[in-house]
């Protein structure tokens, strides 16, 4: 670029020939200068600006096309993303403590309708009646042409039933994906388990929720999607609880009870190994058991944790422990039981008329089950003091244990507490409790006088519960429940090699509407632990009603009917367990090898 | 130089758009064949649900129960009883018999035949 100078010599000497201002051209020209320079300097600015401007433009574009397209397009799962952790909508399935399924899930199909989509609604009503018994063609016709254009048929197909839906070719038929409770085991631990039923259905998944049972008391931990992959672990042993449920059934066909229930629980951790109730039901289809009258008797109740039973005499040794704890008695304490004895008038008898003498120990009271003397023992006690170690023992209380039933299972007794409350309570009447709280206060005398809370869940640590009864007197209670087996009234009970000790109860059954008994009808009741030596496992057998007809006079004393079911569960359940028998010289030499036979014949 | 840089680097960005063109689809091709596989897992864990469920199923104890008492003769079972059970230690050993050697021996000249016990120790 040539510059321009700023006093060109020409016009200067120009001007100065004309007398000017040579200072003004300089002026001039240096005005134009900047001028030019000005101008080239905008230019260059408006370039950069537009620059910029475009920059922005292209940038925001870029960012407004993307928002329009995510927002437009259909959303999809990140399938880039790692797949360790697992997430799922699947409820969790529910495991016993060797981890064999109790209950899982089972991918089926639900089939509905799109009835504007139905080529040939009579045709095809005949056809799905003929692969459904529950659904009738005409039902069918009249729903698929009443206007409406959806309509749910089946919840649940099986596949074989599917195919033949399939084979119908009717377009209007749809299948939507179904995740099902399945109980592989059937029956077994039904009481437990309850059911599960569909809450929220939709045409592409259904929300299942527990309906009963542990499903409904665990529903949150259940259907928790992070820990859908974790299954429950339950106490429960699947072949303690066959084993158990066999022999308990066994035993209720052939004393002709009208139902049944047993515990059995650990000693120290409180952990419910098996826990049945029958009659039972099948928690595959819950809604297939038909209503009875008397909701105690219906298949769905769980008479082990759900109904509160007077329990008679089981609950002798709870007034003998807390007066020894007391230091009132001792178990060699002679006792008055001479009759006729009254409180408040009401005559106190001896149960089948029988009579004890004047006096007895306080461990022949327990081993002959004497009313009077127990009675006496609760006197002594006092009401207060009693009803405040009954409330200890947890047999006041709803049980605590994860069934949704068990909230509602609260104890009966007479309130306010009276004379007769003490005397009565003593010996197990005039209180209706459940089961489980009986099997929980015996596991806390086997315990050495911890208390043990209930659990159905497996788990390697448990709290320790606060001390009831001082170690003394619960291992005198187990000696004393020891002798009630090898000479009292429990004596079928004495399974060689696991020492049992427990106490019988028979109890008259209060009428389920009105006051007082039903004549002749009886709960019988036997609750033991075993070995007695070292306690380990509480094993509680009810029979509602049951008769023992086996010799020349009908029976129904806990002695004949409970106590034989209770040995033959010990019997059988003994070796399952792992305890080791203790047996004397005399019984090991009935060991007799088995029987050589060949095995097959190929 | 100049027009060289220029070229050189016109050439690069040729390269990388090239490379850039290659990875993309490779990478599609891989999330294209994830996704199956992620469906094939899924596939797989229903099919293992399901069958754990049949095996649970199988083995019900009602079913076993019966099946052994089906074959209770057959196998030569037995139910199981508490006098059935005992410890390790009160199985007894078989008793180590005494060796009896007998005849003469050859080179101990003199030496009457003696017992010599299990554990090599001599009865005199």
């Amino acid at each position: 670029m040539i510059r321009t100078p700023l006093r060109p010599l020409a016009r200067i000497l120009d001007a100065r020939l004309k007398g000017q201002n040579p200072d003004v051209i300089e002026k001039a020209n240096l005005a134009a200068r900047n001028d030019a320079l000005r101008d080239t300097s905008r230019a260059r600015a408006e370039k950069r600006l537009i620059l910029l401007a475009l920059c922005f433009f292209a940038g925001f574009s870029v960012i407004g096309a993307r928002m329009g397209l995510v927002a437009a397009s259909t959303p999809s799962e990140p399938r880039a993303a790692a797949g360790g952790s697992e997430i799922s909508a699947q409820r969790a399935d529910i495991v016993d403590r060797t981890g064999r399924i109790l209950a899982t899930n089972m991918l089926t199909s639900s089939l509905y309708a799109q009835t504007n989509d139905l080529v040939d609604p009579a045709q095809t009503a005949a056809a799905l009646a003929a692969i459904f018994p529950e659904m009738k063609a005409k039902d069918l016709v009249r729903r698929f042409t009443d206007g409406r254009s959806f309509l749910w048929l089946r919840k649940v197909l099986s596949p074989e039933q599917q195919q033949k839906v399939y084979d119908i070719g009717e377009p209007g038929l749809y299948f939507g994906p179904r995740e099902m409770r399945l109980y592989p085991n059937g029956t077994l631990a039904a009481h437990v388990l309850g059911g599960a039923a569909f809450a929220a259905e939709g045409v592409n998944s259904a929300q299942l929720i527990g309906t009963a049972g542990l499903e409904a008391a665990l529903e949150t931990r259940l259907s928790d999607p992070a820990q859908s992959s974790t299954p429950v672990t339950l106490s429960i042993d699947l072949t303690l609880q066959a084993t158990v449920e066999e022999v308990l059934a066994t035993g209720m066909a052939t004393l002709h009870a009208k139902g049944a229930a047993a515990i059995l629980m650990d000693v120290r951790t409180g952990e419910v190994l098996a826990i049945a109730s029958l009659p039972d039901f099948d928690p595959n289809d819950r809604g297939a058991v038909a209503p009875v009258k008397d909701q105690g008797d219906s298949p769905l109740f769980n008479r082990a944790v759900q109904g509160v039973y007077e329990l008679g005499s089981t609950f002798k040794i709870f007034a003998v422990a807390q007066a020894m704890d007391l230091g009132l008695v001792t178990p060699d304490t002679l006792i008055d039981t001479a009759q006729p004895f009254k409180v408040g008038g009401y005559p106190i008898r001896e149960f089948d008329g029988h009579n004890y003498g004047p006096t007895k120990s306080v461990s022949d009271v327990i081993a002959v089950s004497s009313n009077i003397g127990a009675a006496h023992i609760g006197l002594m006690i006092g009401g207060e003091r009693q009803k405040a170690f009954l409330t200890s023992m947890g047999l006041l209380d709803p049980p605590q244990i994860e069934l949704i039933e068990a909230r509602s299972a609260k104890a009966h007794f007479q309130s306010p507490w009276s004379d007769i409350s003490t005397v009565t309570a003593s010996y197990g009447h005039g209180i209706a409790t459940s089961l489980l709280n009986l099997a929980a206060a015996y596991a806390t005398i086997g315990n050495g006088g911890v208390k043990v809370t209930p659990t159905l869940l497996h788990s390697d640590t448990h709290a320790i519960g606060p001390r009831v009864i001082t170690q003394a007197t619960a291992k005198a209670c187990v000696t004393m429940m020891r002798r009630v087996v090898t000479d009292g009234t429990a004596t079928f009970a004495d399974v060689p090699g696991y020492q049992v000790a427990g106490k019988t109860g028979t109890a008259d059954k209060a009428k389920t509407v009105g006051r007082g008994y039903q004549k002749g009808h009886v709960v019988n009741t036997f609750a033991s632990v075993f070995p007695a030596s070292d306690p380990q496992y509480v094993l509680v057998v009810t029979l509602d009603d049951p008769v023992e007809t086996a010799g020349p006079k009908p029976l129904n004393t806990a002695g004949y009917t409970a106590v034989p079911v209770a040995a033959e569960i010990i019997r059988r359940i003994g070796p399952l367990v792992g305890l080791r028998p203790l047996l004397d010289e005399t019984s090991l030499l009935q060991v007799n090898a088995p029987p050589k036979q060949p095995l097959a014949q190929e | 130089m100049r027009p060289f840089l220029f070229i050189l680097s016109f050439l690069a960005m040729v390269a990388s758009a090239f490379w850039a063109y290659r990875e993309n689809y490779t990478t599609q091709a891989q999330l294209k064949d994830m996704a199956g596989l992620q469906d094939q897992i899924a596939d797989l864990r229903d099919q293992i649900a399901m069958q754990k469920a049949e095996w649970a199923y199988l083995n019900r104890p009602t079913r076993l129960r019966d099946l052994a008492a089906m074959n209770f003769d057959r196998l030569g079972l037995m139910p199981m009883a508490a006098v059935q059970l005992g410890a390790a230690s009160d199985v007894a050993l078989p008793a180590a018999a005494p060796l009896l050697m007998t005849g003469t021996v050859q080179d101990g000249a003199g030496l009457t035949p003696v017992l010599v016990g299990a554990e090599g120790g001599q009865i005199p």
